[in-house]
């Protein structure tokens, strides 16, 4: 029989019940006659706390809480892909169904669809011994992904009966389990799971492998490893939902889970019917094939929105367990940090800083840590990679989440406001950004792009760090008076600045590039400015190099080179030979 | 017939406190009658037990703990609605305020509305024209966006505002059904005025409806109203198929109240004294703009907020730049020059802009002009910098050209008459005209292909 108890008082999303009627911490509880998914989060001898994750409008003092006798926990089973959840795992398409436009109160249904029947393959005979995590079944969940039904991490025995192959739902079971101490359970396709509990691993792996991701800026100058964590702090306007789009459609993982935490409603409205028409490039699948959507959007109850991030990371672990790589695109971490202050100001808990609670750094470490490039129970390799948005107040990076974050990610993307004003994109700010991956992932640059991969990489940027030294003294005394060696330095910074860090989202070529091209465009680059030192050494003035319009040109190699066509990079190294030519031949 | 209650156990400022309730919910509406006959509206903002903690719509003078008879109505905040609202003024509650007798509603709705499943919803990509080059170029607006205007005190907004609404009404597709739903939050009375006349003026008050809550009415009313007004404007939007334009001023007011509240209910606060859940609140209004499938209706948002002290970091535009996609910010140093409408382009943004352009919208050139406009427009800042410390005298021949391009754009293209409606045609041509001040290798964000065409 389930605890019960009766509603005291109401206060926006939280729900009081006087003394103690025996729920346990954690616990999802079902609060009123309409059923609203709640759970505890605070318990006293005199009085239990509760978070409801609906509206509470409408909710009566004297009302029914009734608790599940299970933590929050989330559906585990095919179906998950291709779907669009609230924070708390209810299909809004389903809900919609019941529903119409807009979300009711107290809605039920259920997390997956019960009834839809899967072709499902069995990988076990009966008298296999099984573990946790062995795969038992495969179920081509889309066209991209094969689901694998596995053990669940708390069970292992012998099998002692499998039904053949053919059509099952996700409630039919495949699979009868004997345990060693001779209970026999039967295993279906669904796994529930906690969601404020790591999903366990046997080992974690260094990271040691780059999430390619076809943004240059992100793959050259600051790359971030599979199962790494990074955050992409920016003032509204800057591009962190555009950045975040780009990572979801063209990064490498086999899976990815988009969560929308309290962000517009129609953002969200675009990945779907963007991701829904979109091909991958390297599959042929519609991208939306292994992406899962969760939209808890800024209008939606805010106790929802703090779940989200953890209804997201737990989908996540699920699939690596799999053995798959996956990517969460959390947007934006901000404001589940608020959600927690909100919730926080309402259970009056003494404030921190601005307001947050104190345990705001906790609860973002435990999130962020959760991350990682694993050897899964069964055996096999797996990695979750965090990308997690932050919108800090008034765009300023000293606020509590933003710092906060800084101390357990690895790296740091931070968008800069004048590079949007500029319509620079991505407004990645190169000399405040940062990556602690480059000397883990430079032996995997070396043997799969090129032995001089990190070295272009470390020129580029030393040539950005002198232009913006170089800056400081045009700013007072304007660029004409520089020598000419330093006007080139500037001239070569605006060719990488425009030509290589500058890319267009929108255009068919640009928006995806492969790491042989970025390479190919860096030893371009640095090629002409190495020709160029040589006529400069030589007293050739640079009025008399900015003629020739070399550098337009290769600043134009972006949209002028296909991504299949890496064969004309030797057509550039050929034009800046003859340029280097020309110009010796007629003032030589 | 219901219970009434007699006396309350506390009166603080908009807030009283009542106990014995049985049965009362959270966000119900309550009635009280005052010394016998005045009757006044509040809401239930907190409930223990049988001890519910009550807002008070009106002020709480007159009332004393013992001449206060409180009646529960039994329903959250409701209105009734039909398409009669057209055309007429109401109070910050939806009560008529215009002498023209009470409406009949063909349905009545709770205020606090529910959020919009997000796969219900049809992504915005229709622009709407407003004739405003800095809008229709740079930051175009979208049916079923949310676009705010931040602004200041002493700055044009309201004429922005009002422009928008005639000029945007009065487009090419007019044949389609188009309303305007005004929502004043503890504005002026001369504010709401001039709006009633240029609506007035423009031949357009039978398609508006009005909902005033004055600088000099009930602060609580004010937390009430943009929801009252949200309300009617997604009823005629998504039932009545109308493209409805929600004016919302000023944001900044409706902030302010839900801190004088939260602070007398003792909630602690967050960001400068404001609730912490400031942000839950402000998206709950923006994020009903939008179009929903299934219907041919939109609402689409244009919040008016004055920054305190021109300050853009400040919690209130901060949070709505946030949540808004988008917004069209107003500069003082443009305004003082003279130039109408004085936008600063460079922080306006419209996050829908790029699906609603283009070839197939506007024109193939416009994402690159705008691109290019940017662009150089930011760079004027630096050459502008750059003169401040060596004199315009001793600038390369590029800036020069940059600080002409600079002057030209703010006259020519942010500038323009008020009343002045120009095409999106009109708009790209003046912005190619003065991409020409600049040479040709400056123009880096333009596709050669498109650049060929247009510059010559």
């Amino acid at each position: 029989m389930n605890v019960t108890g009766n509603i005291y008082g109401i206060n926006g999303p939280i729900v009081t019940i006087l003394g103690n009627p025996g729920f346990k911490m954690a616990e999802m509880v079902y609060v009123g006659k309409n059923r609203l998914v709640g759970e505890v989060i605070g318990l006293r001898k005199d009085r239990t706390v509760i978070q409801v994750f609906e509206e509470t409008t409408g909710l009566k003092p004297g009302e029914l809480v009734e608790g599940e006798g299970k933590a929050l926990s989330v559906t585990l089973a095919p179906g998950i892909l291709t779907n669009i959840f609230d924070g708390i795992e209810r299909p809004l398409k389903a809900v919609a169904e019941v529903g119409g436009a807009f979300i009711p109160k107290g809605v039920n249904v259920d997390s997956l669809d019960q009834e839809r029947l899967w072709d499902t393959t069995l990988c076990v005979a009966e008298g296999d011994r099984v573990y946790p995590g062995t795969v038992i079944a495969k179920v081509p969940e889309t066209q991209a992904i094969t689901h694998k039904v596995m053990v669940p991490p708390d069970l292992h025995g012998v099998v002692t009966r499998v039904v053949p192959d053919g059509k099952y739902t996700i409630q039919d079971t495949l699979v009868v389990l004997k345990e060693d101490d001779g209970r026999e359970i039967p295993l279906t396709m669904t796994q529930q799971w906690p969601i404020r509990i790591p999903r366990p691993v046997n080992k974690r792996f260094p990271a040691d492998r780059p999430l390619v991701t076809g943004q240059r800026i992100l793959d050259t100058l600051f790359p971030i490893a599979k199962g790494g964590t990074a955050a992409l702090p920016g003032g509204f306007g800057t591009g962190k939902t555009m950045t975040q789009h780009q990572l979801a459609k063209w990064c490498d993982a086999d899976i990815i889970i988009y969560i929308g935490c309290g962000e517009r409603g129609n953002e969200m409205t675009n990945v779907l019917e963007e991701f829904s028409e979109l091909v991958d490039p390297k599959s042929g699948n519609l991208l939306m094939d292994r992406t899962a959507l969760i939209a808890n959007t800024s209008n939606m109850p805010v106790a929802a929105r703090e779940a989200s991030i953890y209804t997201g990371i737990t989908l996540a672990e699920y699939y690596r367990d799999m053995g798959y790589h996956v990517a969460i695109m959390a947007d934006s971490t901000s404001r589940w940090a608020e959600a927690l202050r909100e919730l926080s100001g309402r259970l009056e808990e003494m404030p921190a800083e601005e307001g947050f609670p104190a345990y705001l750094a906790s609860r973002l470490s435990a999130f962020y840590e959760r991350a990682g490039y694993v050897e899964n129970l069964n055996g096999s390799d797996g990695s979750v990679t965090i990308i997690g948005a932050v919108s800090p107040q008034g765009g300023d990076f000293s606020e509590p989440v933003t710092q906060n974050t800084k101390r357990f990610v690895r790296c740091f993307l931070a968008l800069d406001k004048s590079l949007a004003y500029a319509r620079h994109y991505p407004a990645i700010n190169w000399l405040t950004s940062y990556t602690e991956y480059l000397n883990d992932l430079a032996p995997w640059y070396n043997s799969h792009v090129g032995p001089n991969f990190v070295y272009c990489r470390n020129q580029l940027l030393n040539l950005l760090t002198t232009e913006s030294h170089l800056n400081e003294i045009v700013k007072l005394i304007g660029s004409d008076v520089l020598p000419d060696d330093q006007k080139l330095v500037l001239e070569i910074a605006r060719v990488i600045r425009l030509g290589f860090l500058q890319q267009n989202a929108f255009h068919p070529e640009d928006t995806f590039v492969p790491m042989e091209k970025q390479l190919k465009m860096m030893e371009t680059i640095l090629y002409l400015y190495n020709k160029c030192k040589a006529l400069i050494e030589m007293n050739m003035p640079m009025a008399l190099l900015r003629e020739q319009g070399i550098f337009e040109k290769i600043i134009a190699i972006k949209y002028e080179v296909g991504n299949k066509e890496l064969y004309k990079f030797d057509q550039y190294r050929d034009m800046i030979d003859e340029f280097h030519r020309k110009i010796m031949e007629t003032n030589a | 017939m219901a219970i009434e209650y007699l006396g309350l156990s506390e009166i603080n400022g908009p807030l009283i406190a009542v106990e014995g309730v049985q049965d009362g919910f959270y966000e119900e509406m309550v009635e009280f009658t005052v010394g016998g006959n005045k009757k006044k509206l509040g809401r239930i903002v907190e409930i223990n037990e049988d001890k519910a903690v009550i807002q008070v719509f009106e002020s709480t003078d007159e009332m004393s703990l013992n001449n206060t008879h409180t009646r529960l109505t039994g329903h959250p905040m409701e209105i009734g609605l039909s398409e009669e609202i057209l055309g007429r003024t109401f109070n910050g509650l939806g009560e008529p305020i215009d002498g023209l007798g009470k409406i009949t509603p063909e349905c009545m709705r709770d205020v606090n509305g529910l959020p919009l499943n997000p796969c219900m919803r049809e992504y915005p990509r229709n622009y709407i024209r407003t004739g405003i080059s800095a809008i229709d170029g740079l930051t175009t607006l979208i049916r079923g966006q949310k676009l705010p205007i931040f602004s200041g005190n002493g700055l044009p907004h309201d004429q922005l505002a009002a422009q928008i609404v005639e000029q945007a009404s009065l487009g090419e597709d007019s044949g389609e059904e188009f309303a305007v739903v005004f929502a004043a939050m503890g504005v002026k009375y001369d504010v709401a005025e001039f709006f009633r006349r240029t609506f007035e003026e423009s031949g357009a008050s039978s398609h508006v409806t009005m909902f005033l809550n004055l600088s000099n009415d009930p602060v609580v009313e004010r937390l009430i109203t943009p929801k009252v007004a949200l309300t009617a404007a997604e009823y005629l939007a998504f039932e009545k198929n109308m493209h409805i334009l929600v004016i919302l001023t000023d944001m900044t007011s409706f902030a302010e109240a839900m801190r004088e509240v939260s602070s007398l209910k003792g909630e602690i606060p967050s960001r400068k004294g404001y609730p912490g859940y400031l942000y839950s609140e402000l998206a709950a209004l923006y994020e009903r703009a939008g179009i929903v499938k299934g219907s041919r209706g939109s609402v689409t948002q244009i919040p008016i907020l004055t920054m305190p002290n021109d300050d853009i970091t400040h919690p209130i535009p901060d949070l709505t730049g946030y949540i808004t996609e988008g917004q069209i910010v107003l500069e003082r140093s443009l305004h003082q020059k003279n130039i109408y409408p004085p936008i600063n382009v460079l922080p306006s943004l419209s996050r829908l802009m790029k699906d609603g352009i283009g070839a197939q919208f506007t024109r193939e050139d416009h994402q690159d002009v705008a691109n290019q406009l940017f662009s150089s427009y930011a760079r004027v800042g630096e050459a502008r910098d750059l003169t401040s410390v060596i004199g315009e005298y001793e600038l390369s021949e590029v800036d020069k050209k940059y600080l002409k391009f600079g002057t030209a754009f703010e006259q020519e293209f942010v500038g323009q008459a008020p009343g002045e409606n120009r095409t999106i045609e009109e708009t790209l041509d003046i912005g190619w005209r003065l991409l020409h001040i600049l040479p040709r290798e400056e123009l880096d964000r333009i596709d050669t292909k498109i650049l060929d065409k247009y510059y010559q």
